[in-house]
């Protein structure tokens, strides 16, 4: 039976696939045009980026943002400079391992020159070690655990990563002295989710936070009742609950809470960007609630303004959020790099690696996730985190 | 009294399961198919009121109502082009067909409404009941839920008991030829049963998704499963045991979150259905019952 799911499987697939390709198919030939209007060869050439990640399945609005982020960016700079700079072509990998390696596979095929996702943990940690053995340059936008740049010295993060935010977060709440008893729900089944929380629970017996549920997790086929989890929660008296936990999961929980009549600081990653989003959503429910993050569609700095409009004009007046925000800037980073003259179209996939690799840690990027980063020699990004508030609906800075 | 109410909102999940696995356990006593493609018709029925309720503003019930013509019509149409030309097909065959119709709908739902969740306004207008001094805590949804499955297992019952389409789903159910023999038109029988499995599901998509308010293509896949697990549980093509293992499959995995451990709760529930399969192979009230629908 399992043969005839898969073959199932593979034919929706296929089915979607083309479905996908079908809208960017006029893309790309009004790019072959400008190409051919344009008479200069070698330095005109076209750079091939990569893209893995979930379009369809449960995961999907990630990979939907991602892949929106980076054709935006990939259609600015193609427009600004007059010519086919770069060529994506977005392959889904249902955020299954497996299936990102069947799409790597084919977007080797392509001729992808630079690798430009994958969007989850999983299938990137997969991918990962596939483009080591082939000194491909990996730049992921949003997969955020560590042990992804750790793979190999040519695979890079655009997001910061978990236990990262997880010391942050810990660090913060203590400084500020934002609860006496704390909380958490966690998704164990994301490793997302419980490095941040394995983080955050060293940090906290560190500084001597009192944490009083710390065994409220969830997984990802329980979610749909979180109401458990946030009953435990209440009992224990918590007047803080750490959210290291996605938007949706998180809509869930400051609905189950306010239904029971109970009101703590809410504190969460950035998976919490996207909140204000989920249609249906009544986002007075989300006021208060505290949250770390690079990116805010609020910002009112230049960078951010204008992707913001550009994004919401490109794609139905959605707000982007922090995963197209770091996909924007993934690509625009191998820009910058290709400006700087470090790389150029007609080197192979593998010396655009050593190139890439010795660019991106010697480099110093601005982009809508923060200004002044750069990589270390395991592939991290130094990003600071800033923690916001919800307000109204909107967010505001935290001091 | 903290016990009592994970037990209630047990109750609650479980009855939500229960009328799920009504769907299942109709259709795989009458049609002796498992409709995998059922837990994905909630799906539509919960879009169908998350549009017509929170988008458009009608009346609640209306909503629910419209929703289940939706859900009905779609159950008759699946049946008579993805089941019927499979009649007499080997039942793995319709059991694939199942499964690709369930992708199917998931896919077409993506492509309506992507993927991007969608978090649903709660069709109960009950305000919480609070008991003991506010030491207990009940939703309205809670309280409806409950409610409602009690109220549609007795007219179900009813219904298959004492009317003549019921009794002719009972005769299909215990013997197709011979029922057909005797006059009585299966492909219409497998019809209704199709149509008050999927209505069922609509309502039941009204109460998961008010209850737990998130609504993505994918939705019905989980409670699809444990319902399915619901009523092999008690037993399947019986409606009593499609109800008791629903109820119990939502005690047993609330019981087990709050007390034992909220990662585990899937797999408590699942070692129960395999400790009472080994004990009883036809489930709790696969065999004591007679009426098969």
């Amino acid at each position: 039976m399992k043969k005839f799911v898969s073959g199932m499987l593979a034919a929706v697939m296929a089915l979607s696939l083309a479905a996908c390709s079908g809208n960017n198919s006029s893309d790309t030939s009004s790019a072959q045009d400008s190409q051919a209007s344009t008479s200069e060869g070698a330095s005109q050439a076209t750079i091939k980026l990569g893209g893995i990640g979930p379009t369809t399945g449960g995961n999907a609005q990630y990979g939907n943002a991602v892949k929106n982020g980076e054709q935006l960016a990939v259609d600015e700079i193609n427009a600004a400079a007059g010519y086919t700079v770069f060529e994506l072509k977005f392959e889904d990998d249902e955020s299954d391992p497996e299936t990102a390696l069947n799409a790597y596979n084919a977007l080797k095929d392509w001729g992808m020159q630079v690798l430009v996702g994958p969007v989850t943990s999983d299938p990137s940690l997969n991918v990962a070690s596939e483009c080591v053995n082939d000194n491909m340059f990996m730049l992921t936008p949003s997969a955020s655990a560590e042990d992804v740049a750790l793979t190999g010295s040519n695979i890079f993060q655009m997001c910061f990563t978990d236990p990262n935010q997880g010391v942050v977060s810990a660090n913060y709440i203590a400084d500020n002295n934002l609860g006496t008893k704390i909380g958490i729900i966690y998704d164990s089944s994301d490793p997302y989710s419980t490095g941040i929380y394995t983080a955050f629970m060293a940090q906290a017996q560190e500084l001597g936070l009192n944490i009083v549920v710390s065994d409220a997790s969830f997984t990802a086929d329980n979610k749909s009742d979180l109401s458990t989890q946030v009953t435990k929660c209440q009992e224990a008296g918590a007047d803080l609950v750490f959210l290291p936990i996605y938007y949706n999961e998180a809509s869930q929980v400051l609905i189950a809470a306010d239904r029971i009549g109970y009101e703590p600081t809410f504190f969460g990653c950035d998976g919490m960007d996207g909140i204000l989003g989920v249609e249906g959503f009544d986002t007075s429910l989300a006021d208060g609630l505290m949250m770390l993050c690079p990116f805010s569609a609020f910002g009112d700095d230049e960078t951010t303004t204008t992707f913001v409009s550009a994004y919401k004009a490109a794609y139905n007046d959605e707000t982007p959020n922090q995963f197209a925000a770091d996909a924007y800037d993934c690509v625009y980073a191998i820009y910058q790099a290709l400006q700087d003259g470090a790389i150029s179209p007609d080197m192979s996939s593998s010396e655009m690696c050593d190139a890439l690799t010795t660019a991106f840690t010697s480099m110093t990027f601005n982009g809508t996730t923060g200004e002044g980063q750069t990589w270390d020699e395991n592939g991290m990004i130094s990003k600071e985190p800033k923690v916001y508030i919800i307000e109204s609906g909107a967010y505001v800075l935290a001091d | 009294m903290q016990f009592l109410s994970y037990l209630i909102s047990g109750i609650s999940l479980g009855s939500v399961y229960a009328l799920i696995a009504l769907g299942y356990t109709m259709v795989y006593g009458i049609a002796k198919m498992l409709n995998f493609a059922h837990g994905d018709i909630i799906m539509i029925g919960s879009y169908v009121i998350f549009f017509a309720f929170g988008s458009f503003g009608w009346n609640p019930i209306v909503a629910v109502l419209f929703s289940m013509v939706v859900c009905l019509i779609l159950g008759i149409v699946i049946e008579r082009v993805a089941y019927r030309p499979l009649r007499d097909a080997p039942s793995l065959a319709v059991l694939i067909t199942a499964i690709g119709v369930s992708y199917l709908l998931q896919q077409v739902a993506q492509l309506l409404w992507t993927s991007n969740t969608k978090s649903f306004t709660s069709v109960v207008g009950l305000q919480k009941v609070t008991l003991f001094d506010g030491q207990l805590t009940i939703s309205g949804e809670t309280i409806v839920t409950i409610l409602v499955c009690i109220v549609i297992m007795v007219f179900l019952t009813l219904f298959v008991n004492h009317t003549v389409p019921g009794h002719a789903m009972l005769a299909v159910s215990e013997d197709r030829g011979a029922a057909q023999l005797m006059g009585v038109n299966v492909n219409a029988t497998i019809s209704l049963t199709f149509a008050i499995g999927s209505a069922l599901a609509a309502v039941a998509g009204a109460l998961l998704c008010s209850t737990y308010p998130s609504l993505s293509p994918t939705t019905g896949a989980m409670p699809g499963i444990k319902a399915f697990v619901a009523a092999v549980f008690g037993g399947i093509g019986s409606i009593p045991g499609a109800f008791i293992g629903g109820i119990l499959l939502g005690v047993i995995e609330n019981l087990s979150k709050a007390y034992i451990s909220t990662q585990l709760s899937d797999a408590i529930v699942f070692a129960v259905l395999i400790v009472v399969l080994l004990v009883k192979p036809t489930g709790l009230l696969g065999k004591k019952v007679n009426v098969k629908v």
